[in-house]
C-alpha cells in the first residue's frame, strides 16, 4: 500500500481543478490532483472553441495541463477516486483508489499502435458517443497523461496490444490499489456533466432521433480533432444539414422537468456555435430558439450582435415539441412570444442547450467528505454571497462549477480563490523550496561537441525510415562526436547513454532527432542538467510527428527529410549557448487600489497570509457601493452589515495601513520593485499592486427627465433612500432597466442591473405591500446561484409585474400633475400600457471608473471603450495583466455582483501571493537582448512589445529591456531596424543556419 | 512518378503554440502530406522578420510558409496580427522585386486542426509546383549592399 503526504488534495483536473493546483503548486505547496478520467482537462477540452473571443480551447487548455504534469509540486493520480476520508482540517487522511491502466506510463510512448489492432469498438465517451474507441486508448491526442490505458471492463483479453508494443509497456498483472494521502485541505473541483435530456424524448426527440443532438456532442462535431473533423453533418445520414436550430433552457429553468437555476453559459455557447457553424459554412441557416437571451458579460452582448448581424436567427419562445415531418424534417412547434402565434419551424437538426448539472458522484462525495450539497446537488457555500468558495465544512473548498454553473473565467477565478483560501489551514507547513540544480559547466570557452540520437521510436520512426541513413548523413561532420540509435530515446536506458556519451566524449550540446520537442525536450534537458549542463543546450529534430507518420507512404523521401531535419538541428546545435532565467526578488508588500469590497477583501486575504497591504481609497472612507447598497442580491443581506464586517476586520489587521481621500500620481519599476506616488505626496515602495477601482453609473442628462425631476432616480440612488428609509410610502413604482444600455453608443451590458432591480422590487414590496412594482426591461439576466429562483419569487410571491420593451420602442415618461406617466409598449402582451407612478427608477448603463485612463497609462495596461481594464486573457488570465506584478480583482474588469466580486478578490490576492510566497520571480529563458551600442533609438521594438517590457533610456536614447517583463515572443527583434536585439534561443544566427541547412542539403 | 517533376523546397516558419502543435497533430493522426516542407518552429509567428523570408528565397527556396495562431489566439497577446501586416507589407515588396507574392504564405493553424496542417501542406506544394522553380534573375535579396 502506498501512502504520501501532501499539502492540498484537488479532486478533479479540469480548469479550475488544474487553476487551483498550479497555483498552490507555484508557491510551493505539494498537491495531489485525482481525476475519475484517465486524463485530466474535464469538459473544457472538449470543446471547440470559446465564447466571445472564440480561442481554440484545447489550444489554451493544453499549455496550462502539460504545466501540470511537469510540475515538481503536482502529483497527478488520473482513473482514481477518493474513497475515504477521516481527520479534520490541517490533517485530513483520505483514501484513493487508483484503477490500473494496465500500462506504464513513462514507458508508452503514445504512438497508437496497440489501438490499431484491438478488436473491440464501443462508445467514445470523448466524443459523446459519435465516434468509436477501441478498449486500449487515450482520450484525445493532447491527453495528459499522454498515454494509453486498458479499458478493463470492454478488453477481451486477446492480448493482441502486447504483441505489437514494442515499448513493452503494457502489464497485465498491474494491480489497482489504495493510496494514503494525508492533505491539510481539500478542493473540490468535480465540473459538471451536461444532461441528457432523455426524460424529454417525447418533447424534444433525444435518443428518438438520431439528428437531434445536445450542444456538448455539437461541439465535438464543430471540432476539427472531433469525429467529423470540424465538419457539421447529420449523425443520421452523413449529409450536410441545410438548417440547424438550437433548443434554450431545455432542462434549465423547468422545475417541473429539470432544474429551477439557469444554466449560465448556453445563451452565449448556443451563439457561438451557431455563429461559428455559419463562419464555416454560410450555406446553413442556425436558429436560436430562447426564452431570454442572457447575454451578461464583458463583451457578451456584443457577440450577440455580431452573430444577429451574421444572420443567426433568434425566435423567442420556449418550443413545445419537436417531431419528425413526412418528407424527414424535424419540426419545431413554439410560440411566437413576439407576434403571439404558434409557428413551427422546421430543420434538419436540433441542437439541445441542455442543463448543467451537478457531476455524478457528488452526493456520494460530499456525504463521504461531511459536507452539503444544494437542492440541486451542487456543494453547497458557507455563504453564496460572502463564502461561495468554502463548504460547510472547515478546510474543504470548492471551485468552479460544481459550486453552481459558470463560464471559464469565472470557474479560473474561483481556482485561484480556492487555492487562496486552501491555504489558510496550512498555517504552519513548510513550503517546498526549489531544488538547488547541479553545479552548471561553463561551457562558453569550448568548441561544439554534439551527440546525436537518431531514435527508432520502436517502430514509429524505424518503420518508415532509414535511421542508418540518417545517422551516416551527420556522421561526418567534424562537430559531431558522437552519433546512436537507442530504440526509444526518450527510455531510461538511453539516458544513461547520453549521461555516459557526454561523459566519454567531451560533448556539451545533444541533438536528439526523434519526437516533438513540445512533449519531450523537458525530459533531455531534466536529463542534461542533471549532469551539470545547461538544458538550452539540446536541439530536437522532429523526424516523428512531422516526417515519419506523416510520409509513411513514401520512405525514401521521409529519409531524406529526416536527415536535413537532422542537419538542421545540428546546425542550430552548433550555435547553442547556455541561457538562463533570471531571478528577481519580490518581496512582501503589496498595494490595492480600490476599497470597495473587491479592494477590502483582497486587502483582508493577502495581510491574513502575512503580507504588508496599504490599501488605497480616492473618497473619505472605505466601503465603495456597499457605501450606496441598501441590500444584497440575492441573499438580501445588508449591504451595511457586510461593509462594517470587513472593515472592523481591516481595522483590526497589523498588517493592513488603510490611506483614504488619496489617489496614485505615477507609478515606476515593475514586479518586486514598484515606487508609487501619492497625490498625498508621500512615495511608498511596494512588490505587486492590485487594481479594484470598480465601476460607476453613466452620467448622461436627459435619461426620462433624470437629474430634472425629484421622483426620477438611479437605482443607486433608490438603495440610498431604502436605507435610509427616506422613500414616501408609494402606490406605484416603475423601474425602467438598461437605461442606456444594449444600444448603439453603449452595447453593452451591465450584468448586475437586473439583478439589483428585482432585490429592490422586492424590498418595497415588502416595505410597502399595498403598493404596485412595474419592471420594464429589455432581457432579464438572472443567472447566479439563486437568482433565477429568487426571479420567481418575485414574480410568483411578491407580485412585482414585468412588462418587457424593445430598443427600438423605449418608455415614455411624462410629469403630470404630482405623479409620472410612464407609458410602454408590452411586447409579451403586444398592447400599449400607461402606469401613473410615484418614482421612477433607471437602472442605468455602468462604465469603468474615470481613474481607469490614468492608470493604464502609469502601469501600461489596456482598458476598453467602455473603461473596463482588459485583462491579460479573457478566459485562462482573468486576474491578470499581461505583465506580472500587477493584478485585477472586481468591478474594475466588469460590474459583478458581490458573490463574484469576492471569488475574484480572493484569486486576485492568491495571484499576487505566488511571486511574493516565493520571494522570487523569473524572466523566462528565451528572452530578447538589446545591444545598446547599437541600437539606434528608433523606438520600433517598443512599440510592438505587447508587454511593455521595453523602455526608453532618453538620456543615452537607446531602447532597454526589463528582463522579467519579456516574454520571449521576439516581435521585437523581427522589427529592429538596426539588427540589434537577439532573441536567444531563436535568434538570427541560429535561425539563418537552419535555412541554410535545408536549402544547401549540409551542415552548416 | 516521372523523376525529372520539379520538387519545390519550402521553408515553413512554425509558431511554437498553435501551428508547430498542429504540425504535431497531423502526425498524431498519421496525415500525409508532401514532404517538400521544412519546418523551423519560432516561439511567435511575429518573429520571423523580413529577412528570414528573403534569405530563404535567396537560399534557393521555393516558397515560405508562416504559420501561426489564428487571431485572437496568439500565446503573446497580439503577435499573430503584426505577422499580418508584416506579411502583407513582404507581400508588395515581393511584387516590387518581380517575385510571385504567392510564394509567401500566410496561415493560420491551430494546435486542434492537424488536419487543416497536412491541408495547406499539400495545396502548397501543388501551388509552388505549377508555379515552377523561383527565377531570382540576378535579384539580390541578401539586403547587403556596398556602402
Amino acid at each position: 500500500m502506498n501512502k504520501m503526504k501532501k499539502d492540498v488534495l484537488v479532486v478533479g483536473g479540469g480548469i479550475s481543478g488544474v487553476q487551483s493546483a498550479l497555483d498552490l503548486a507555484d508557491k510551493g505547496y505539494e498537491v495531489v490532483i485525482v481525476d475519475k478520467k484517465p486524463s485530466i482537462g474535464g469538459n473544457m477540452v472538449k470543446l471547440d472553441k470559446t465564447f466571445p473571443t472564440d480561442d481554440c480551447s484545447i489550444c489554451m487548455s493544453a499549455p496550462k495541463m502539460v504545466e501540470v504534469s511537469r510540475h515538481d509540486n503536482i502529483e497527478l493520480l488520473t482513473y482514481s477516486e477518493v474513497k475515504d476520508l477521516h481527520g479534520s482540517a490541517g490533517s485530513f487522511d483520505v483514501d484513493i483508489w487508483r484503477r490500473t491502466k494496465y500500462i506504464d506510463p513513462n514507458e508508452c510512448t503514445a504512438c497508437g499502435d496497440c489501438a490499431d489492432v484491438c478488436p473491440v469498438s464501443i462508445p467514445h465517451e470523448f466524443e459523446e458517443g459519435l465516434s468509436e474507441r477501441s478498449a486500449i486508448y487515450v482520450e484525445y491526442p493532447q491527453a495528459v497523461p499522454l498515454s494509453y490505458t486498458i479499458d478493463y471492463e470492454h478488453c477481451v483479453g486477446c492480448g493482441a496490444c502486447d504483441a505489437v508494443c514494442d515499448a513493452d509497456a503494457i502489464h497485465f498483472l498491474e494491480k489497482s490499489e489504495k493510496i494514503e494521502v494525508e492533505v491539510g485541505s481539500i478542493i473540490l473541483a468535480t465540473g459538471f456533466e451536461m444532461m441528457k435530456p432523455k426524460e424529454m424524448r417525447d418533447e424534444y426527440g433525444y435518443d428518438k432521433y438520431d439528428d437531434v443532438v445536445t450542444a456538448l456532442e455539437y461541439e465535438r462535431l464543430l471540432s476539427s480533432s472531433g469525429p467529423t473533423e470540424g465538419e457539421v453533418l447529420k449523425p443520421s445520414d452523413g449529409e450536410k444539414p441545410e438548417e440547424i436550430a438550437w433548443i434554450q433552457c431545455v432542462g434549465s429553468r423547468c422545475k417541473q422537468k429539470g432544474m429551477p437555476y439557469c444554466s449560465r453559459v448556453c445563451c452565449m455557447y448556443a451563439t457561438k456555435e451557431a455563429s461559428i457553424t455559419l463562419k464555416e459554412d454560410p450555406d446553413i441557416d442556425p436558429y436560436i430558439h430562447y426564452m431570454d437571451m442572457r447575454t451578461f458579460g464583458k463583451d457578451f452582448q456584443q457577440y450577440y450582435d455580431r452573430a444577429e448581424e451574421m444572420g443567426v436567427t433568434y425566435k423567442r419562445g420556449r418550443p413545445s415539441r419537436v417531431y419528425k415531418m413526412e418528407k424527414g424534417k424535424l419540426a419545431i412547434e413554439y410560440e411566437d412570444t413576439e407576434e403571439g402565434v404558434v409557428e413551427t419551424n422546421e430543420v434538419d437538426m436540433v441542437v439541445l442547450s441542455s442543463a448543467i448539472i451537478p457531476s455524478e458522484g457528488n452526493e456520494e462525495l460530499a456525504d463521504m467528505m461531511g459536507i452539503e450539497v444544494d437542492e440541486n446537488g451542487f456543494f453547497e457555500s458557507k455563504d453564496i454571497l460572502t463564502a461561495p468558495m468554502e463548504s460547510t465544512r472547515e478546510g474543504i473548498y470548492l471551485a468552479g462549477c460544481a459550486q453552481s454553473p459558470k463560464d471559464i473565467p469565472d470557474s479560473v477565478a474561483q481556482g485561484s480563490g480556492a487555492a487562496g483560501k486552501a491555504i489558510e489551514t496550512l498555517k504552519g507547513r513548510v513550503r517546498k523550496e526549489e531544488e538547488e540544480k547541479a553545479e552548471e559547466r561553463d561551457i562558453t570557452e569550448e568548441e561544439p561537441n554534439i551527440g546525436v540520437f537518431v531514435c527508432h521510436c520502436g517502430k514509429n520512426i524505424a518503420n518508415y525510415l532509414d535511421v542508418e541513413e540518417v545517422m551516416e548523413s551527420v556522421n561526418d561532420i567534424p562537430e559531431v562526436k558522437y552519433v546512436a540509435d537507442p530504440m526509444f530515446a526518450c527510455s531510461e536506458d538511453a539516458q544513461k547513454e547520453l549521461k555516459e556519451a557526454v561523459e566519454e566524449h567531451g560533448l556539451n550540446r545533444f541533438v536528439i532527432a526523434a519526437c516533438s520537442p513540445r512533449t519531450h525536450a523537458e525530459l533531455f534537458e531534466d536529463t542534461f542538467e542533471e549532469i551539470g549542463l545547461n538544458r538550452y543546450l539540446i536541439e530536437m529534430a522532429n523526424i516523428r510527428n512531422q516526417c515519419s507518420w506523416v510520409h509513411s507512404d513514401e520512405p525514401e523521401k521521409a529519409t531524406e527529410k529526416a536527415k536535413l531535419l537532422t542537419k538542421m538541428a545540428v546546425s542550430k546545435a552548433k550555435r547553442l549557448a547556455a541561457l538562463h532565467e533570471h531571478k528577481i526578488e519580490v518581496g512582501d508588500r503589496s498595494v490595492v487600489v480600490g476599497g470597495g469590497p473587491a479592494g477590502m477583501k483582497t486587502a483582508l486575504s493577502l495581510a491574513d497570509a502575512g503580507h504588508d497591504v496599504t490599501l488605497i481609497e480616492k473618497e473619505e472612507e472605505l466601503g465603495g457601493k456597499l457605501n450606496r447598497l441598501d441590500k444584497l442580491f440575492p441573499s438580501d443581506i445588508d449591504a451595511e452589515e457586510l461593509r462594517k464586517d470587513l472593515v472592523r476586520q481591516i481595522e483590526d489587521n497589523n498588517n493592513i495601513t488603510v490611506m483614504t481621500s488619496t489617489k496614485l500620481e505615477d507609478v515606476e519599476g515593475y514586479v518586486g520593485n514598484y515606487e508609487i506616488e501619492l497625490s498625498s505626496g508621500e512615495t511608498i515602495e511596494s512588490d505587486t499592486i492590485i487594481l479594484s477601482t470598480g465601476f460607476q453609473e453613466i452620467d448622461p442628462p436627459g435619461f426620462y427627465h433624470y437629474g430634472e425631476e425629484d421622483g426620477v432616480m438611479t437605482q443607486l440612488e433608490l438603495d440610498e433612500a431604502l436605507a435610509e428609509d427616506s422613500l414616501e410610502e408609494p402606490e406605484n413604482v416603475v423601474f425602467i432597466n438598461c437605461v442606456g444600455a444594449l444600444e448603439e453608443e453603449r452595447p453593452w451590458c451591465c450584468r448586475v442591473g437586473c439583478g439589483n432591480s428585482l432585490k429592490n422590487a422586492k424590498a418595497i414590496k415588502r416595505k410597502y405591500p399595498d403598493s404596485n412594482v412595474y419592471v420594464l426591461y429589455k432581457e432579464m439576466r438572472v443567472f447566479g446561484k439563486g437568482e433565477e429562483e429568487y426571479y420567481a419569487d418575485v414574480q410568483e410571491e411578491d407580485g412585482v409585474i414585468f412588462l418587457r420593451y424593445s430598443s427600438d420602442d423605449k418608455p415614455v415618461v411624462e410629469r403630470k400633475d404630482d405623479r409620472y406617466h410612464v407609458k410602454v409598449h408590452d411586447n409579451l402582451l403586444d398592447d400599449d400600457v400607461e402606469i401613473e407612478s410615484d418614482y421612477v427608477v433607471l437602472a442605468m448603463q455602468l462604465k469603468g471608473d474615470p481613474s481607469t485612463e490614468k492608470l493604464q497609462k502609469m502601469l501600461k495596461l489596456s482598458a476598453d471603450p467602455s473603461g473596463f481594464f482588459m485583462e491579460a486573457h479573457a478566459k485562462l488570465r482573468p486576474l491578470e495583466f499581461p505583465s506580472e506584478g500587477v493584478y485585477l480583482a472586481g468591478g474594475a474588469q466588469y460590474p459583478k455582483n458581490i458573490s463574484d466580486t469576492l471569488s475574484q478578490a480572493e484569486g486576485a490576492a492568491s495571484k499576487a501571493e505566488i511571486p511574493m510566497m516565493k520571494g522570487y520571480t523569473k524572466s523566462e529563458a528565451y528572452i530578447a537582448e538589446i545591444d545598446e551600442d547599437i541600437c539606434s533609438g528608433c523606438k520600433m521594438c517598443i512599440s510592438v512589445c505587447p508587454y511593455g517590457a521595453i523602455d526608453f533610456d532618453e538620456e543615452e536614447e537607446v531602447a532597454e529591456m526589463t528582463d522579467v517583463l519579456c516574454k520571449g515572443c521576439g516581435s521585437c527583434a523581427s522589427v529592429c531596424p538596426s539588427n540589434a536585439i537577439k532573441q536567444k534561443g531563436f535568434d538570427d544566427d541560429q535561425l539563418s543556419a537552419m535555412i541554410k541547412a535545408a536549402l544547401y542539403d549540409e551542415v552548416v | 512518378m516521372d523523376s525529372d517533376e520539379f520538387e519545390p523546397e519550402i521553408i515553413a516558419f512554425l509558431c511554437n503554440w498553435c501551428s508547430y502543435a498542429g504540425a504535431d497533430l497531423a502526425g498524431v493522426s498519421r496525415e500525409q502530406y508532401p514532404s517538400n516542407i521544412l519546418n523551423i518552429r519560432v516561439m511567435c509567428s511575429s518573429r520571423v522578420s523580413p529577412e528570414h523570408v528573403f534569405e530563404s528565397f535567396q537560399e534557393g527556396a521555393d516558397g515560405v510558409l508562416i504559420a501561426g495562431c489564428h487571431p485572437g489566439d496568439c500565446h503573446y497577446i497580439d503577435g499573430n496580427y503584426k505577422t499580418i501586416r508584416k506579411t502583407w507589407l513582404l507581400k508588395k515588396m515581393m511584387d516590387d522585386m518581380g517575385i510571385d507574392p504567392d510564394r509567401l504564405r500566410l496561415e493560420w493553424v491551430s494546435s486542434a486542426e492537424g488536419g487543416k496542417f497536412a491541408k495547406v501542406m499539400e495545396e502548397m506544394t501543388d501551388e509552388i509546383k505549377k508555379m515552377g522553380p523561383l527565377e531570382l534573375d540576378g535579384n539580390d535579396l541578401s539586403g547587403e549592399y556596398d556602402e
